[in-house]
């Protein structure tokens, strides 16, 4: 049943669940802090006992509001909650607090870069904000518990339309997500932490004889990784393209509708778990116990100014403006704060190229040892402008200045008064690097000769002197006056 | 001198601030009622007997040592057995929760503690605040004082017993579509059903969350007055609560009443009211009236009372609170499942689910799961429409209608109740004619009014008659204002039954 010309076109769209990065839960005061030993940061609130009441974090919405607006999306006038019910052990009042019909925002769209240099856009249907279950622990000693630190825990619920059409599509739309909410401080985006989780629905369109065929949606429950993701919606397409080549008629969306599935890491297939007819009735109706919440345009305007320049614009203007490499821009537009240093050290009168190849190198050599982002290193603007300064006006050589930055990062010392108690200055007194020059053809005759007969081994030769200028002078001299003066003597 | 058990709250906090009375004195006083008459009445599911002689004894000490003292030092108080409190049990006398005891204490009664208040026992109640005659108690029923073989009225009714039988002074109950008002009445007591939002419902166990308001049992109007006081406020626990001030409704009761325009609505004076009690609440008019206040007719369309073919009423409002209350219910009462919380079935189940209907099924009332099984319904998707929110819709309609009397009157003045209490017994039966007991009174939920409840009258049969007086939202000094105006012209008040 195979045929050559058929037209598949996979059609995905993302449903993605964010964490977001706040102090406390969603509808009390317990810390919102993930590794936790299991029920310590509860409260009779979040466990939901007989008689309390959820009060809402500002904080939250606030977060939840700045992601809606970056996508672009409607920020709704008068936003609800809602309760939406179903039984579950690791669901305190077997209901969880949600947004229904009145989500905070909707009607957005994401720019996602693809690896090829195109953009897809990709159109948000909406983002609410609702709070997250605990977590069932199963294969204890004596069975299972339930861990409810996670419970209560804020959890934006951000929903595409079917609008990717390929795995690297979903991917680099989940990406490009992933950097949006880390770049707006909304969410840390961990995925070991499951502060990000995938529910893509996948179903395909098939062009044969000119005829549309569409199969079975597939909604693929919480998957958190991009690996898993990738691998699901892999597997879904091959699958679900077998299945309809077997029957055609029958392996429909008119016939079968949706159906919800599982991915299994280790063999990289989806499982079966359940279908429509036993779809939940959720009895969503507004919770009693909270009022609607009314943004005025004061606080929408603040959370508007909040946001600045996007991670997409701002790796295009550093390419524009910096004459930054593809790589060199990526890699500082990863968060906020690493990009806002190195605007900072701009402005403050240094070079932008020698300030990326600073926070490139030994910069980002210990933001991966400690792994965190460059800009939590203990980097600060004016110390990184000054050592790039230094760097430039050839006061210190990149072997100095490698040394200078690290022993900067506790900011006790500038790093003109590093270089100067480190004896690390470069020394471009003509007399004194005359003197080590002297010395070194002195003392290494052979390669003197062989720089002189200007033979085969004359680079090699030339490059060994040097080494010794630089090795005698510790360090201070300026390598390219060295070499001058060596072309001088043996030229 | 009368008997300590015979002052008012007001007066006996008065008594022990200036040293006239003992805290321990007025505890064991009123613990010596409660040992006398509990066994007949049954109005307790708990006294806290110890805990409440030492928190009067700690009283007395610090009126010795010339510490400030509360407004209510000293006052033996009972809780209605769905508010929370660090100590004691809070069963909402269901089996379901026989053995919950909160880790807080719900903020109104936190503020009665505050206040100086002795906290004395907690109160029989229908489960789950769901019933009319504190009959559907898991513990069994509460009687009427002024009647045993008659029901006191419910939920709260423990709480109204408590009160009539002069085991306290004053009690705190809840009230989602009369649950205060409709005992009140039956019993001969006053009881506030204050603005939705005035007093904080948090630790208050939810029933109907958008309808549930706390409020007093009291012997007359100034310990309403006082209590109400004590308890209002808002509270950033609740966002439900609202942020504005406490007036000081002592000083606003005892104004004159000249000028007041009260509202008859004509609908709550149909042919279907017992005549007895319409007699009654029109004299009340006529002494009110005398006071110096106008009365006026007007109407509630919606919320009217009509009589059908078969002689039983009939009421938008009615239908309209079941829907509404039991969705909430239905939503509220998921969490007794026997993993989170309360009773677990002994029983060997085969899994989660036959766990959950288990224990729920041994757990629960028939009433409770009578008001789930609807709730559940009217929520469930293709019903959600015609049932909840067209509920909603009426809702809005009832309020509407309250807006439109209130700006031709200042206050409404209606019965509390379509008959006086009834026997034991008499409506269990058929719980369509139990929900008629709250006819006058949950549309007022619904609304989000305050409502007050006072003695208006003894029938022929020597049973209490309450009329009802409703206001627009915060209007709670006015409705005490009237009616203390009421009492002093007619000194019908701090009513006893007969022993």
């Amino acid at each position: 049943m195979v045929d050559q010309n058929d037209i598949v076109l996979p059609i995905i769209g993302l449903e993605i669940h964010v964490e977001l990065d706040t102090q406390t839960k969603m509808f009390c005061r317990c810390r919102n802090r993930f590794g936790d030993p299991p029920n310590t940061n509860v409260c009779p609130v979040c466990i939901g006992m007989p008689g309390v009441l959820p009060v809402m974090n500002r904080r939250a919405v606030e977060l939840s509001m700045k992601v809606g607006m970056a996508l672009g999306c409607q920020v709704a006038s008068v936003t609800k909650w809602d309760r939406k019910s179903y039984w579950y052990p690791d669901l305190p009042k077997n209901y969880q607090i949600s947004q229904y019909d009145l989500p905070l925002s909707s009607n957005g769209l994401l720019e996602v870069p693809l690896a090829d240099g195109a953009t897809k856009a990709v159109r948000i249907l909406r983002a609410h904000l609702e709070e997250d279950a605990g977590k069932n622990v199963h294969d204890l000693p004596s069975g299972t518990g339930v861990d409810l630190n996670r419970a209560g825990v804020p959890l934006l619920e951000i929903v595409s339309q079917p609008d990717m059409n390929s795995v690297e599509e979903a991917a680099a739309y989940a990406r490009t997500m992933q950097r949006l909410v880390r770049w707006l401080g909304a969410s840390l985006a961990n995925m070991q932490m499951g502060h990000m989780r995938f529910e893509p629905n996948i179903n395909l369109h098939i062009t044969r004889g000119g005829k549309v065929h569409k199969t079975p949606i597939v909604e693929v429950k919480n998957l958190n990784s991009f690996r898993s993701l990738e691998g699901a919606v892999a597997w879904e397409i091959r699958r679900q393209y077998a299945a309809w080549q077997e029957d055609p008629e029958g392996f429909t969306i008119e016939r079968q509708g949706k159906q919800n599935r599982g991915y299994d890491d280790a063999t990289g297939q989806t499982v079966f778990q359940r279908g429509k007819e036993e779809a939940h009735d959720y009895r969503y109706f507004p919770d009693p116990d909270l009022v609607s919440v009314q943004p005025d345009q004061a606080w929408l305007q603040a959370i508007a100014d909040s946001i600045g320049e996007l991670p997409l614009a701002r790796r295009q203007r550093y390419i524009d403006q910096y004459r930054l490499t593809f790589k060199e821009a990526d890699a500082l537009t990863q968060d906020a704060p690493t990009g806002d240093l190195l605007d900072a050290a701009v402005a403050a009168g240094a070079d932008p190229k020698r300030c990326v190849n600073l926070m490139l190198s030994r910069g980002s050599a210990i933001a991966n040892e400690r792994g965190c982002s460059i800009a939590q290193i203990g980097l600060s603007p004016a110390p990184l402008a000054e050592l790039a300064i230094m760097l430039h006006s050839g006061q210190v050589n990149a072997t100095a200045a490698a040394k200078i930055f690290d022993l900067m990062l506790d900011g006790r010392q500038t790093p003109a008064a590093i270089a100067a108690e480190q004896g690390l200055l470069a020394v471009t007194e003509a007399g004194e690097v005359e003197a080590w020059v002297d010395a070194a053809i002195a003392a290494n005759p052979q390669a003197a000769g062989d720089v002189r007969e200007g033979g085969k081994k004359a680079k090699k030769a030339f490059g060994f002197l040097t080494g010794q200028v630089m090795q005698a002078s510790r360090g201070a001299a300026n390598p390219q006056q060295v070499q001058e003066i060596l072309t001088r003597k043996l030229g | 001198m009368s008997a300590i058990t015979d002052l008012s709250a007001a007066e006996l906090a008065a008594a022990i601030a200036a040293g006239r009375a003992g805290a321990e004195e007025a505890a064991k006083a009123y613990l010596a009622v409660i040992e006398q008459r509990e066994g007949q009445i049954g109005a307790f599911n708990e006294v806290l007997a110890d805990r409440a002689l030492d928190e009067a004894r700690a009283i007395d000490r610090r009126r010795a040592a010339g510490e400030p003292l509360g407004p209510l030092a000293g006052v033996p108080v009972a809780i209605k057995d769905n508010l929370c409190t660090a100590y004691g049990r809070t069963t909402c006398s269901s089996r379901m929760l026989e053995n919950f005891q909160a880790p807080y204490t719900a903020t109104a009664v936190g503020k009665l503690q505050d206040a100086g208040a002795v906290i004395i026992g907690k109160t029989n109640m229908d489960e789950f605040a769901m019933g009319s005659s504190t009959e559907n108690s898991g513990f069994g029923p509460t009687r009427n004082p002024w009647d045993v073989s008659r029901v006191p009225g419910g939920s709260s009714g423990g709480s109204a017993a408590a009160v009539a039988a002069g085991m306290c002074p004053a009690a705190l109950g809840s009230d989602t579509g009369g649950s205060i008002r409709q005992p009140a009445a039956l019993c001969g007591v006053v009881g506030l059903k204050p603005t939705y939002g005035r007093v904080s419902r948090y630790g208050l166990v939810a029933y109907g969350s958008s309808l549930d308001q706390i409020g007093p049992l009291t012997h007359d109007v100034t310990d309403c007055a006082l209590l109400t006081r004590v308890i209002a406020g808002y509270d950033r626990a609740d966002s439900t609560s609202i942020p504005q001030d406490v007036p000081d409704y002592l000083a606003a009761i005892e104004k004159p009443i000249a000028g007041l325009r009260v509202g008859l609505p004509k609908e709550f004076f149909s042919q279907a009211l017992d005549s007895e009690i319409r007699q009654a609440v029109l004299a009340a008019g006529e002494a009110i009236k005398a006071a110096g206040a106008r009365i006026v007719e007007v109407s509630l369309p919606t919320s009217r009372v009509d009589s059908d073919g078969d002689g039983k009423l009939s009421s938008f409002a009615v239908a309209c609170y079941y829907i509404v209350a039991s969705a909430e219910a239905s939503s509220n009462l998921a969490r007794y499942d026997g993993v989170h919380y309360g009773y677990r079935t002994p029983a060997k189940v085969d899994d989660i689910v036959d766990l959950y209907c288990r224990s729920r099924a041994e757990g629960l009332g028939a009433e409770v799961k009578r008001r789930i099984m609807l709730g559940a319904y009217t929520l469930s998707s293709g019903y959600y429409d015609a049932y909840y929110l067209k509920a909603l819709k009426v809702r809005r309609l009832i309020k509407n209608d309250f807006d439109r009397a209130f700006q031709s009157c200042d206050l409404l003045l209606c019965p509390t109740t379509p008959t006086t209490a009834f026997k034991l017994g008499e409506k269990t039966a058929d719980p369509l004619t139990m929900y008629l007991a709250d006819v006058y009174t949950l549309s007022v939920n619904l609304a989000g009014l305050p409502g007050l409840s006072v003695p208006a009258a003894i029938s022929a049969a020597g049973l209490p008659i309450g009329m009802q007086l409703i206001g627009p939202v915060f209007s709670e000094g006015r409705l005490l204002q009237v009616a203390r105006a009421y009492e002093t012209a007619t000194g019908i008040t701090r009513l006893k039954p007969p022993q």
